[in-house]
């Protein structure tokens, strides 16, 4: 379960100066269900996601995942979480069995009990072949595979994937979304954040529109197609945020 | 803090650290090839360009002398000189390093002599350059030891005895035991070597684990685990220490080496020849090493480790502000001088330890060492560098782990 009440986060640039990335966000994700955070580069996806993960502390409002609050248990919220970006990369002089063993240490798990969660996970996402080579030495798929597992490995109850598929190849991005899917089986909350139409289509039982900080739109497929009268995601979107003009005019002041 | 997971953390970055060419080679391969470089190469090159110059003929113009042919024949029979033709633009000579002396005898030198006159003899040569240096020094004690001659000669003819320009002779007595004499020799350069590795021993590996994590995108995956960022911070400081201090250590030991194998070498040949000159060479190749105070290098040792948390906690800190390795070490390079300046002072001489001094940081390791390491121990000095090291230290690694929980410097856009 995430619970964003009023998520708030505000930056000071030198050049812009107060700029507010994230602007009173508030949104429910359940147990067993995708949610889709769906903006345009710059809407402040990455922000909530990082509020979420408690990489970043908000400025006003808060969020629950799991049941602990982001701002008193922050250590407790990320033990509950698996957080996969495009940014999180691998350890290169690591190899990707060592990789997903410290991860599994972090997070306060014994040696015996990693070695047979780590089997478990090599055997479903086919990762025995190269489990101790360096990461450094991985294809792309192959080191996917291993931030996967290294996610996991704690088993926790909410994901959030932010832009996983990004600069993926079809395979591989095509695997992301199939496991992404499964999480989703195993009765985890999943958060999700894109800015490709076509997988909040496939993917999401919910979809939250993020335009310049703010949480524009918020409902399930169904629903926003009802409520814009399209039934294109990508016409939803630009009719969400206000328009052409209004993603352009986003566009520039980034 | 979590003392399990500083552990966790240390254990990785050090197995992290062992696969990187560069931080082995920082940490392992500089310090252990210095010392012998130093120590051989250039003590070497050294000892053979002194040798060399000794051994050359000094080329002498002589000036004028026609008066005196005794001088200038005496001057033509020493193997040491080469006399060449006078020529005027001898200054022009010396200068181009064509010659390296001339002497000017005076008109009427030896004619002179015999009447008991006071003569002028200029030698001329070129200050700072090695070769005309020691071609005017043999030069000297040739006319020096004509001269005694000459006073010899002229007692003699008048019957009064040798002593009576000798009332007495003054005779300088040492009383510093050898070590002392090593200590003092070498004392000032051991700290400030130390000082240094101490400092590039952490620099890569701080760079490495901060700023360059970021710039992998590893530090966001590292943040996302549960572990306290204190205790992350933690661990990447035990490593950098532990690369600063392995730094030290290892080029202490391949000090010790390299100097236990020149004595081996060379400690006989100069023992043989047991000069004053011998005996400054030896202590400056490191050779009395051994006779260092074993409480001293402890003294040394208790007082590197306040300094070493200092640097490991600095470097992290400031490298943790940098987005790229590039960025890190744009900062942290124009940092050595800020380290080898005391330490440069330091190795003045004249520079002595007082209260206020001992507050100044590197400063005050460079020379407490200098007098611990010659067997004198200031102990309200001592404790008072060793506690201003040490706040100095805390002070340092409490700013890192707060540079660590401030997202502006960790997600600097």
């Amino acid at each position: 379960m995430i619970e964003a009440h009023n998520l708030t986060k505000t930056f000071q640039d030198k050049k812009r100066g107060l700029i507010t990335a994230v602007d009173h966000v508030s949104f429910t994700c359940r147990p067993g269900q995708i949610y889709g955070l769906l903006g345009a580069n710059g809407a402040g996806k990455t922000t909530t996601l990082r509020l979420l993960a408690t990489l970043l502390q908000p400025t006003s409002g808060t969020a629950k995942l799991a049941g602990f609050d982001v701002i008193a248990d922050p250590d407790k919220v990320r033990a509950n979480a698996g957080f996969l970006a495009a940014s999180t990369a691998l350890y290169g002089r690591l190899t990707s069995r060592e990789m997903i063993t410290y991860f599994g240490r972090l997070n306060g798990l014994a040696d015996a009990e990693i070695a047979v969660r780590l089997k478990r996970l090599a055997d479903e996402l086919d990762m025995h072949e190269f489990l101790d080579r360096r990461c450094e030495k991985l294809s792309t798929g192959m080191k996917q595979k291993t931030s996967i597992a290294r996610t996991l490995i704690h088993d926790p109850a909410v994901m959030i994937f932010d832009e996983p598929t990004l600069g993926l190849d079809v395979m591989t991005a095509r695997s992301i979304v199939k496991f992404v899917r499964e999480c989703r089986s195993r009765g985890k909350t999943v958060i999700y954040s894109t800015h490709v139409m076509s997988e909040v289509e496939k993917l999401c039982d919910g979809v939250g529109i993020i335009h310049d900080g703010r949480l524009v739109a918020e409902g399930t497929l169904v629903q926003l197609q009802a409520r814009y009268g399209e039934q294109d995601m990508e016409e939803i979107f630009v009719k969400a945020v206000g328009g052409e003009a209004a993603l352009e005019a986003a566009a520039l002041k980034n | 803090m979590n003392w399990n997971n500083i552990i966790t953390v240390y254990l990785k970055e050090l197995k992290d650290s062992l696969r990187d060419r560069r931080t082995l080679i920082s940490m392992i391969v500089v310090p252990t090839l210095i010392m012998p470089v130093i120590m051989f190469g250039v003590g070497t090159i050294m000892s053979k360009i002194m040798k060399q110059a000794q051994a050359e003929i000094v080329s002498v113009m002589v000036l004028g002398g026609t008066d005196s042919p005794g001088v200038v024949a005496s001057l033509k029979a020493d193997k040491k000189f080469r006399v060449v033709p006078e020529s005027a633009d001898y200054k022009q000579l010396i200068s181009d390093k064509k010659i390296r002396v001339a002497v000017d005898i005076p008109a009427g030198f030896e004619p002179a002599l015999m009447e008991g006159e006071t003569q002028t003899v200029p030698l001329y040569y070129y200050e700072g350059e090695l070769k005309s240096g020691i071609g005017v020094k043999a030069l000297q004690d040739y006319f020096a030891a004509l001269r005694d001659r000459t006073i010899e000669a002229r007692l003699m003819e008048r019957g009064v005895p040798a002593t009576v320009i000798k009332p007495f002779v003054i005779k300088r007595q040492n009383v510093a035991p050898p070590e002392k004499v090593g200590g003092n020799a070498i004392g000032g350069f051991i700290p400030y070597l130390i000082i240094i590795l101490c400092f590039t021993g952490a620099m890569y590996p701080a760079m490495d684990l901060t700023a360059g994590e970021k710039e992998r995108g590893t530090m966001e995956t590292l943040l996302c685990s549960p572990v306290r960022r204190i205790n992350i911070v933690m661990g990447k400081f035990f490593m950098v220490l532990t690369a600063s201090l392995t730094t030290v250590l290892l080029s202490l030991v391949s000090m010790g080496v390299s100097a236990g194998i020149g004595v081996m070498y060379f400690g006989s040949s100069t023992q043989a020849q047991g000069t004053q000159q011998a005996l400054a060479a030896k202590a400056a190749s490191g050779g009395t090493i051994p006779l260092i105070d074993p409480a001293g290098l402890i003294g040394v040792a208790a007082l590197v480790l306040p300094v070493a948390i200092l640097f490991a906690a600095m470097l992290l800190a400031i490298s943790l502000f940098a987005k790229s390795y590039k960025e890190a070490q744009s900062y942290v390079s124009p940092l050595i001088i800020v380290v080898i300046m005391p330490a440069v002072i330091g190795l003045l001489p004249g520079v002595e330890l007082n209260a206020k001094l001992a507050l100044v940081p590197i400063l005050n390791l460079s020379l407490v060492c200098k007098e611990m390491l010659s067997g004198v121990w200031h102990w309200d000095y001592i404790s008072l560098i060793f506690g201003s090291s040490c706040l100095y230290a805390v002070i340092a690694l409490m700013f890192c782990v707060r540079m660590f929980n401030r997202e502006s410097v960790m997600f600097r856009a």
